[in-house]
């Protein structure tokens, strides 16, 4: 039972850290038509600068400058060459974003070197966010912080207790993005600009027609697309590794997360950014394959059977490709994508 | 005998809003019709319907008698009609020639093939510089679509829509940002090059209407209100409504 | 009355043939190092991949990060079926291995490509990028296919022996790949002379607009991923022949990002842009990566101007200059090129001074401070250097600029000139 609590925990947070990269995709997507194939470079800037910065200045400050440094970065770029090609259409966009992830994953090796860098976790955020305790007489229980070793450790044998922490640096990605989703409904349903960017997003040139400066609202957007991006990198680079690998890992994940919740659709993306979470944290858990459970159940299996590779893939081996598939489903039998409206 | 072209309660609604609200249109074959109506009255959307860009919300659309509605427009186009757009849609990095001749290739059945050599094509070729001539452009064979003038690149989009041989032509308003002389010029082409063939065209340029047309349809808040010989449309009470507004109105305004 | 209509013979293009064929023919005659052998023969089978790549890019519109796949499964199955016929239960001549790749890259094209070209454009790309990721972490699970770890390697010396010719040293390689090289890119060019590879065009060009001439565009896009996926699964198989060996990195990331930067760097607007591609693809990967650690980054930097200021690829720039000289006009500017060359290049070297310097760092600390650098030792922590190749790359980007506007003025005049000069041909 604690095993589905902290595992489903542990998906939400992990689906919560990919709507933290999906939604700036999205809304760059859906406001300027680019696809940004470098916005999980972002991320991992985001995951050096709060590295560097936090061996500077500590973790806490650092958790607020390196995401505005990141996105930055990111109004450079878009007034320095993403401006220059959108006259070309968007594939030249969606290159000049290709380009920029092969020069960003060089420079991030040149700068930092090859291998992992260790980003720890403050103090704060150091031990459990809470413990559930499951006692076999007394049921599941549950300790804020981590449980002391004496409630942990049984005297009787016949009792079992079993603790299962949830790590603070996962409650606090939760607690972040969270944050991060409410300001930004926040932001676009109850503000001003919000509403320009809403009329921005499907009627670009009526609203600069308007008076609005568009291009400079599609800088912006661009840098805060970017920067919710670098504040998923501190977190994510604190929370797991920091190394220049990292952005492949998420990178498509995210283009996945973006198509099965339906091309511009924010609460889609949300909705698909919890799933393939949860999924795929599940997945990894479990150890059974096709040859385990039949063996399980009392199937007798030939031996051709049984020393199949395939059947005797366990679904933690297969878990890296489930988000793949759960596309190429998608797009079988519901090309729009979960809550999609628009084509792409 | 079918009706070429015939909308029977045709309605579509974007979300809440209805813009087609029960069109009812029967075109006979060989009838030439203008499509008239105030801004916003839903001209271009009977036309994206007609076409197959996007399916009604209800009602029928039928093609020489056989049913239109809700397929794609490949389908559509392959059943006999074909449209332009008001603007101009055309391939820009292919020379004129290889517009007029991409139009021509499902007509003449050759379909997906990679099999055979354009250059050996000698139907295809031969209708596409029958078809070149028809609109004038043969001195501009090679020329890449993109660089040609505005009005050469409408004649161009009039090209790629007959050229397929359809029997029923849409055409979304073809004059649409031409000068006096250049429309005149237009619409005898256009005149030219639809004889024998079903004509739909939305048009806003009286002159152009009265001169091009044996029937007007007038379509206003999504309806079709009149449908008839220009002279009769003229007279049509609900018509002189729809544009000048009721005399009710009139009269309260003369008598202050 | 009868039109009556002269086709000249066309000269050109049976010249343009012949010296690509002799080109192929004494390349490996002229280069005749152990290294050129290897080069040539895998520029032959870059040139297959990147100009299957450009019937989807260029031709079709379709911009794709995961062609890798069809080119790496193709591989794939062509070196078990190698070793098939090493085991002697196959009798396929090893010369026709290539067209097994071939099938195969049509059998996963039929099967993956029903669903990627489902979408266009953006959404397309994701697709690709999706499928590949998915193909790539299924190369890492079924290691009875993909080898795991060691991949799978066969011999190509196997099978029939015809008129001796075993396969074994790499100029009868060569050879078979220049062959497969000719008679790929005869077909592909002639695929651009057919009613589906126009089509295809007017797709790229206007997809809703062929809908509206009686094709259903998807199906266009379709049967165009099919073809593109034979010879791309050729490539392959020619790629297991010449290796003996195939690992899961053919289906990786890198190298679908790899054909599509070259493919985009040689030119995707024209038929032998991809050809120049293929070339650079294999001169980068064998003799830049020797060069400098720092390849990627220019790789990526290059890609970045490119499509920023010349996204018509290498090729457009040589078309544009070949009219520019067809009339005459060459003359005029080409103090100019000279001039934008030699203040780039010396913009270049400082840049390139601090790039190295750095890598040096990084990478080779332990060999000291000190790097040679394009005939002269440079010391990475030291002032001097450091200054000295700032200055040079800022005097170098100065100056460049400065010619650059130069430059921009006087090929707009000459392009203002040739327009003038075309138009009073039209009227004549």
């Amino acid at each position: 039972m604690e095993f589905f609590i902290i595992s489903m925990l542990n998906g939400l947070s992990y689906g919560l850290l990919l709507f933290m990269l999906s939604s700036g995709l999205t809304l760059i997507f859906s406001m300027m038509g680019v696809l940004n194939f470098a916005h999980a470079s972002f991320y991992m800037i985001g995951a050096y600068f709060g590295f560097t910065l936090t061996n500077i200045i500590g973790f806490w400050p650092a958790l607020i400058i390196a995401p505005i440094l990141v996105g930055g970065c990111g109004v450079i770029f878009e007034r320095l060459t993403l401006r220059k090609v959108h006259k070309f259409g968007h594939v030249p966009e969606l290159l000049v974003t290709f380009g920029l992830s092969y020069i960003v994953y060089e420079l991030v090796q040149l700068i930092w070197g090859r291998t992992a860098v260790e980003f720890v976790p403050p103090e704060l955020l150091k031990g459990s966010a809470f413990t559930l305790i499951n006692h076999t007489s007394q049921g599941l229980s549950m300790v804020w912080g981590a449980a002391p070793a004496e409630m942990c450790k049984s005297i009787d044998d016949a009792i079992r207790i079993v603790c299962s922490p949830f790590p603070a640096t996962r409650a606090f990605m939760m607690f972040v993005a969270l944050l991060m989703l409410l300001s930004l409904w926040l932001l676009l349903t109850k503000t001003r600009i919000g509403l320009v960017i809403q009329a921005a997003l499907t009627h670009p040139e009526t609203v600069e027609s308007l008076g609005h400066n568009v291009p400079r609202v599609f800088m912006m957007v661009f840098g805060a697309g970017t920067g919710l991006a670098g504040l998923a990198g501190v977190i994510g680079g604190s929370t797991f590794v920091t190394e220049p690998a990292m952005a492949a890992t998420v990178g498509s994940v995210i283009f996945v997360v973006v198509v099965v919740g339906g091309m511009g659709s924010l609460s889609g993306a949300f909705l698909a950014s919890l799933l393939i979470g949860v999924i795929q944290t599940f997945a990894i858990a479990f150890d059974y394959s096709f040859v385990s459970v039949a063996k399980d159940l009392g199937f007798q299996l030939s031996d051709a059977l049984a020393n199949n590779s395939v059947l005797k893939l366990t679904v933690s081996q297969v878990a890296p490709i489930l988000p793949y598939l759960f596309l190429v489903l998608i797009l079988i039998f519901r090309p729009k994508g979960l809550l999609g409206t628009r084509e792409g | 005998m079918s009706y070429a072209l015939e909308l029977k309660d045709l309605r579509k609604n974007f979300g809440k809003t209805e813009i087609i609200r029960g069109a009812n249109l029967a075109v006979n074959a060989g009838e030439r019709v203008a499509i008239i109506g105030p801004n916003g009255a839903g001209k271009s959307t009977l036309f994206n319907l007609i076409s197959g860009r996007f399916g009604p919300t209800s009602g029928e659309i039928l093609l020489n008698g056989q049913r239109i509605d809700h397929k794609a427009p490949y389908e559509i186009n392959r059943m006999g009609l074909s449209r332009s757009f008001q603007i101009t849609n055309i391939f820009p990095k292919l020379s004129v020639f290889e517009n007029l001749r991409c139009a021509v290739l499902w007509s003449l059945g050759y379909k997906y093939t990679f099999l055979k050599f354009l250059s050996g094509l000698k139907d295809a070729n031969e209708l596409a510089e029958k078809y070149m001539e028809m609109i004038r452009l043969d001195k501009k064979r090679d020329l890449l679509a993109m660089n040609l003038t505005y009005a050469e690149q409408r004649a161009l989009e009039i090209g790629i829509t007959i050229a397929g041989g359809s029997n029923v032509i849409l055409l979304d308003e073809p004059t649409a940002g031409m000068s006096k002389s250049e429309t005149s010029r237009f619409i005898n082409l256009i005149k030219e090059v639809t004889v024998g063939k079903t004509l739909l065209t939305v048009e806003h340029d009286m002159g152009v209407v009265f001169g091009l047309a044996d029937k007007i349809a007038v379509v206003v808040y999504g309806e079709v209100i009149a449908y008839d010989t220009p002279e009769a449309v003229r007279s049509n009470a609900k018509v002189q409504e729809a544009y000048l507004g009721s005399h009710v109105d009139e009269e309260q305004a003369g008598g202050h | 009355m009868k039109t009556y209509h002269f086709k000249p013979y066309n000269v050109g293009r049976w010249v343009i043939w012949s010296l690509f064929a002799i080109v192929l023919i004494f390349a490996p005659l002229i280069f005749t190092s152990n290294l050129s052998g290897t080069m040539l023969a895998q520029m032959g089978i870059a040139i297959i991949a990147c100009l299957s790549y450009n019937i989807l890019l260029g031709q079709g519109g379709m911009l794709s990060f995961g062609h890798a796949v069809y080119t790496g499964l193709g591989s794939f199955v062509a070196i078990h079926a190698l070793n098939a016929i090493t085991a002697g239960t196959s009798s396929i001549p090893v010369s026709l291995l290539p067209l097994i790749g071939g099938f195969a890259g049509i059998g996963f094209a039929v099967l993956l490509g029903y669903v990627t070209t489902k979408k266009s454009g953006t959404p397309f790309a994701m697709i690709t990028l999706g499928v590949a990721e998915l193909v790539f972490a299924m190369s890492l699970m079924f290691s009875e296919f993909f080898g795991g770890e060691a991949g799978i390697s066969g011999n190509r010396v196997a099978g029939q022996t015809v008129w001796g010719i075993t396969f074994g040293p790499q100029i009868q390689v060569y050879y078979l790949i220049a062959i497969y090289t000719f008679i790929c890119v005869a077909l592909m060019y002639a695929f651009t002379q057919t009613p589906l590879g126009r089509i295809l065009n007017a797709v790229r060009d206007n997809p809703e607009r062929v809908e509206f001439i009686g094709y259903n565009t998807q199906r266009v896009r379709y049967f165009a991923f099919i073809i593109a996926g034979f010879f791309a699964g050729i490539s392959g198989g020619l790629g297991a022949l010449n290796f003996e060996i195939v690992t899961s990195e053919v289906v990786g990331a890198g190298r679908s990002g790899g054909y599509l930067l070259f493919t985009f760097l040689g030119g995707a607007t024209f038929f032998f842009g991809p050809i120049i591609g293929g070339i650079l693809m294999v001169l980068a990967f064998v003799l830049l990566s020797e060069l400098t650690k720092a390849w990627l980054l220019y790789l990526g930097l290059l890609f970045l101007f490119m499509v920023m200021y010349a996204p018509g690829g290498i090729a457009s720039l040589i078309m544009m200059n070949l009219r520019v000289a067809a009339f005459g006009k060459l003359k005029q500017i080409w103090v100019s090129y000279l001039a934008l060359f030699v203040t780039g290049f010396v913009a270049l070297i400082g840049a390139g001074a601090m790039i190295e310097m750095v890598y040096h760092l990084q990478l080779n600390s332990a060999l000291g401070d000190t790097l040679k650098f394009m005939g002269t030792t440079l010391n990475a922590k030291g002032v001097d250097s450091w200054f000295g190749s700032i200055f040079v790359m800022l005097t170098g980007l100065g100056l460049f600029e400065v010619v650059r506007r130069h430059f921009l003025i006087e090929w707009g005049d000459i392009q203002v000139e040739i327009e003038k000069e075309i138009k009073r041909r039209e009227t004549a």
